[in-house]
């Protein structure tokens, strides 16, 4: 029951977009479409996983004063593999996703996790909690993408569901758009949590 | 037992003005620039106008109700926002466009910031520069006055955007035809013939924004009641004006068509009414001065070298952000304190 716990509270109680605010900056990056949100998030999940699964293993053999640019060296080795598949097997994503594929390297939730959670437990959770975070990203990317793309281009995941007659709101898949719908859903999840617990 | 005195706080004189006296001078200042609109723009104006208020007041009377607050739209500054909100707008924008507009100004510029004294920028700037990056096709074709037949009316540029298309002509001199030059050259000395129509209003534009003529006597009527000082318009206008007297003329430097400048657009609408909302601007007088001039510099750059013919909204948006630091670092000296 433990490891369902582990995977569920990257889902919502310990989501990293909404309750940790780590990897903020792809999140504002990339979710001006669905497939943008969702590419990015399978991304960053594989990669989570693998490197939690490689630095939990070793975690006894690493000296604490070089902990972090050892786990930067082998996330970016996964970060790499992911990135020559993604250029491979679909082109198209990789070129919208631009530059934020590298800077996968450089996400706090990967790098977060590593600290918090892989580099002091064994390697089964390790592996559980890294589904989990990449599962509660890719579904904290596909919301807020969702409101970005239907408001902003009228259309999800590419297809057109709202009325001509609709002109989209341009700025919400532009950056001014991606911190208020950030912020406002920020707030949303705040406020449940709140009057939760009233 | 001696006499009981009644106890009260200072002040002990009190003016009579409130919150509520001073948003209706407002608006009764903004009236002959409405009544201006009308004559110029048609009843359309008057449509757009009374759309922008009632959605105004109806985002704050609906949200004030959700987060538990009093009734707070009849101190009218919902009321000044929706009608600046409008001024802002050319007159053949979508029903559609003041309602989404004013709806945004005030529930993100205002309400999410806990009302009336609390928002950090002009709710009326901020729903303006909304419109004008997300429909930026509708926002910015106007017509001509008294040119509003219905939807496919003839569209016309504004003084500004002639200006800005026929500079670009200019400055790239070597990537363009004789003819061109020429006619952009023509077409720039024309702008100075039509001085007497921009100061009264009788060219194409934002509905509000054109007649400098009755902005100016609301204007004076809020000066004279000191609902608005003399500062912040001041160093707004006088910066624009030195500005692009020095930088913005084509024969060198100090050549530039300042007073041009200064009637057109929406400059006399956003230092007068808009750049001196109380709550978004400085408290201190030096810091107003420094407003205004960081207004003008910034209005003026967008103007002669920006990608936008007309800078002003955004400038006064940038400034209103820096207004908490502004305030900060113009504090009065106190008297008597030891220095260190």
């Amino acid at each position: 029951m433990k490891i369902v716990s582990e995977f569920t509270k990257g889902l919502y109680r310990e989501n990293p977009v909404f309750r940790l605010a780590l990897g903020l900056c792809p999140t504002l990056a990339v979710t001006s479409s669905v497939e943008n949100g969702v590419g990015m998030g399978v991304a960053a999940t594989l990669v989570l996983v693998c490197s939690n699964f490689i630095i939990s293993l070793v975690r006894n053999l690493v000296p604490k004063k070089i902990r972090i640019p050892i786990f930067i060296v082998i996330i970016a080795t996964f970060v790499t593999i992911i990135e020559m598949l993604m250029q491979a097997y679909y082109p198209s994503l990789h070129k919208s996703l631009g530059i934020f594929v590298p800077l996968i390297v450089v996400n706090c939730i990967i790098l977060g996790r590593a600290e918090a959670f892989a580099s002091r437990n064994n390697v089964l959770y390790s592996i559980i909690d890294g589904i989990g975070m990449g599962v509660g990203f890719t579904l904290s990317l596909v919301l807020i993408s969702s409101v970005r793309e239907i408001l902003g281009n009228g259309s999800f995941y590419g297809i057109f569901i709202l009325p001509t007659a609709y002109k989209p709101v341009l700025m919400m898949v532009m950056a001014p758009g991606a911190f208020l719908t950030l912020g406002y859903l920020l707030a949303f999840f705040n406020w449940i949590d709140k009057s939760g617990n009233n | 037992m001696s006499k009981m005195f009644k106890l009260s706080v200072t002040p002990h004189i009190r003016d009579n003005t409130d919150v509520q006296k001073i948003m209706y001078s407002v608006i009764l200042a903004l009236l002959p620039a409405a009544a201006g609109a009308v004559y110029f723009f048609g009843l359309r104006a008057l449509w757009l106008i009374v759309l922008s208020i009632i959605s105004c007041a109806a985002t704050e009377a609906l949200i004030g109700k959700m987060l538990g607050k009093p009734l707070t739209i009849f101190d009218g500054s919902a009321v000044i926002t929706g009608i600046l909100l409008a001024f802002n707008l050319p007159v053949g924008v979508p029903w559609w466009i003041p309602v989404v507009g004013s709806i945004f100004g005030i529930a993100v510029g205002k309400m999410t910031f806990g009302g009336l004294g609390y928002n950090p920028v002009n709710p009326a700037i901020l729903g303006r520069i909304f419109l004008l990056i997300s429909w930026p096709i509708q926002m910015t074709t106007w017509h001509k006055p008294n040119g509003f037949t219905g939807l496919d009316a003839e569209t016309v540029a504004t003084p500004l955007a002639v200006l800005k298309q026929n500079s670009r002509i200019i400055l790239n001199r070597d990537s363009s035809t004789i003819e061109a030059f020429n006619s952009a050259t023509s077409k720039i000395a024309e702008l100075s013939d039509s001085y007497m129509d921009l100061f009264i209003g009788n060219v194409s534009g934002c509905i509000g924004e054109t007649s400098v003529l009755l902005l100016l006597i609301g204007a004076s009527f809020l000066m004279y009641k000191h609902y608005i000082g003399w500062r912040i318009p001041f160093s707004f206008v006088a910066t624009v004006g030195i500005f692009t007297w020095i930088f913005g003329g084509y024969e060198g430097y100090f050549t530039g068509p300042w007073l041009f400048h200064i009637i057109s657009g929406g400059l006399i609408i956003g230092a007068f009414f808009m750049a001196t909302d109380m709550v978004t601007s400085p408290i201190t007088f030096r810091g107003r001065i420094i407003f205004g001039i960081g207004c003008g510099i910034i209005t003026s750059v967008i103007r002669l070298w920006g990608g936008y013919p007309e800078g002003v909204s955004f400038s006064i948006l940038l400034m209103n952000i820096t207004v908490p630091i502004i305030d900060r670092y113009t504090r009065p000296r106190v008297f008597g304190k030891v220095g260190k």
